[in-house]
């Protein structure tokens, strides 16, 4: 018999597979945990909707358990409320700026706004705010793509969302 | 109004499935890497739309149908995609303007059906609501860019405007079952949201230098079933793996 504290303990060591170093419970994607009768429900939410991500999430989810010795769970995925990079950990944060992705940032303003000029993205790598956003879209559906104009690094940001 | 939800989600995620399938059609074509990255990640958000929709179809039907048994195993007849979605992509021009129309239509539609008394549906919007913002500021900005571009790019989008206008019309045409889900406050009253997407598309035309053309009669028939013969080859692409090895899994 687990608790829910040791269920979110395993969840832990789950990691991102497009992001490695950070964890699901870093990302905010585990949304709740509770154990009725000796079962336990895992609620999860995707980051954004086609991510191909959640699925192999899910999969390293079921296995992690199991290897624990836990059977008697399950997983729904919901999508209300929508996940948002409010709910990434500060150490989320810091593990990506680490990695060398921008982290989101907090000051998004009105997130429905058109044309909302982007808060000028610290380069992760030298600090410097000189960065010019190469493109809106990056590798993958949750970054965009920016350029340092001091280090000349290029770098990812994840997107505030 | 079993039924009626059933064709009211399907036209949903036919809408979804089928623009993101031919946005998918520009991966390794793109003209430059950056746009080529951004087309497809646009295609990703929409099939993923598509998805929750399709599971929640699939829900609705309730006789032991998956997600995949409407995109995969129904006829073009079937389909209730609008017929700008199924548009060729043609160039780059094509692209960008059946986006923008698609997109400001979109982006009302969803903040509309976010209110939805299908709590189902209210979910998928809000959730869908974020990446379609997106979506809107990223073909607004490239409008603008390319319609008041060079004259080659402002003589290119507004004779992509001038063929793809014709199928706007469609987008706020309601149809029979969507006009039924009005009373139980589930589908999105249409006349409500087209002067919001007016206002948008007027703004975005004005800022672009493009004109919108003048024009009296709108092509539909996409909600209805009766399609461009665009759809079938679309299907057949699409359709090809399930059709020669019926329940193929990988």
């Amino acid at each position: 018999m687990v608790s829910e504290a040791q269920v979110w303990k395993i969840l832990e060591s789950v990691n991102d597979p497009e992001v490695p170093v950070l964890n699901i419970l870093d990302l905010g994607i585990v949304r709740e945990v509770s154990i009725e009768n000796d079962h336990i429900n895992i609620s999860i939410t995707p980051t954004y909707t086609g991510c191909p991500a959640m699925k192999v999430i899910e999969w390293d989810i079921i296995s992690r358990l199991k290897q624990e010795g836990i059977d008697n769970f399950n997983i729904k995925t919901i999508l209300s409320p929508a996940w948002t990079t409010d709910w990434m950990s500060e150490a989320g944060r810091k593990k990506l700026k680490d990695y060398g992705i921008a982290p989101p940032q907090y000051d998004k303003g009105d997130p429905t706004a058109l044309f909302q000029a982007e808060k000028k993205i610290a380069c992760p790598h030298c600090d410097s705010s000189n960065t010019k956003m190469v493109s809106e879209f990056g590798s993958t559906a949750c970054k965009a793509f920016y350029k340092c104009l001091d280090c000349l690094e290029p770098f990812d940001y994840f997107k505030c969302h | 109004m079993k039924e009626n939800l059933l064709k009211y989600t399907l036209h949903l995620a036919d809408n979804a499935l089928i623009l993101g399938h031919r946005l998918s059609e520009w991966c390794g074509h793109g003209p430059v890497l950056e746009q080529d990255i951004a087309l497809t990640n646009i295609a990703l958000d929409l099939v993923g739309q598509a998805r929750n929709l399709y599971q929640y179809a699939a829900e609705i039907s309730g006789d032991g149908k998956t997600e995949d048994d409407f995109p995969y195993l129904r006829k073009e007849n079937e389909f209730r995609n609008v017929l700008l979605t199924e548009y060729p992509n043609e160039d780059f021009a094509y692209t960008i303007v059946r986006q923008f129309l698609y997109d400001s239509y979109n982006f009302y539609f969803y903040n509309e059906l976010k209110n939805s008394s299908d709590k189902r549906l209210a979910a998928i919007a809000e959730k869908s609501l974020k990446e379609i913002t997106y979506h809107l500021r990223f073909s607004s900005e490239w409008m603008i860019r390319l319609g008041d571009g060079t004259e080659v790019s402002h003589e290119k989008m507004q004779n992509a405007l001038e063929d793809l206008y014709p199928f706007w019309g469609e987008l706020v045409q309601a149809e029979d079952y969507e006009t039924a889900l009005l009373a139980f406050g589930v589908s999105v009253d249409l006349n409500k949201i087209k002067p919001g997407i007016e206002a948008k598309v007027k703004e975005i035309m004005e800022k672009a230098t493009l004109k919108l053309p003048e024009i009296s009669w709108f092509q539909s028939g996409g909600k209805k079933g009766h399609h461009t013969e665009q759809l079938g080859f679309i299907l057949t692409d699409l359709q090809y793996l399930q059709r020669t090895y019926p329940g193929a899994e990988w």
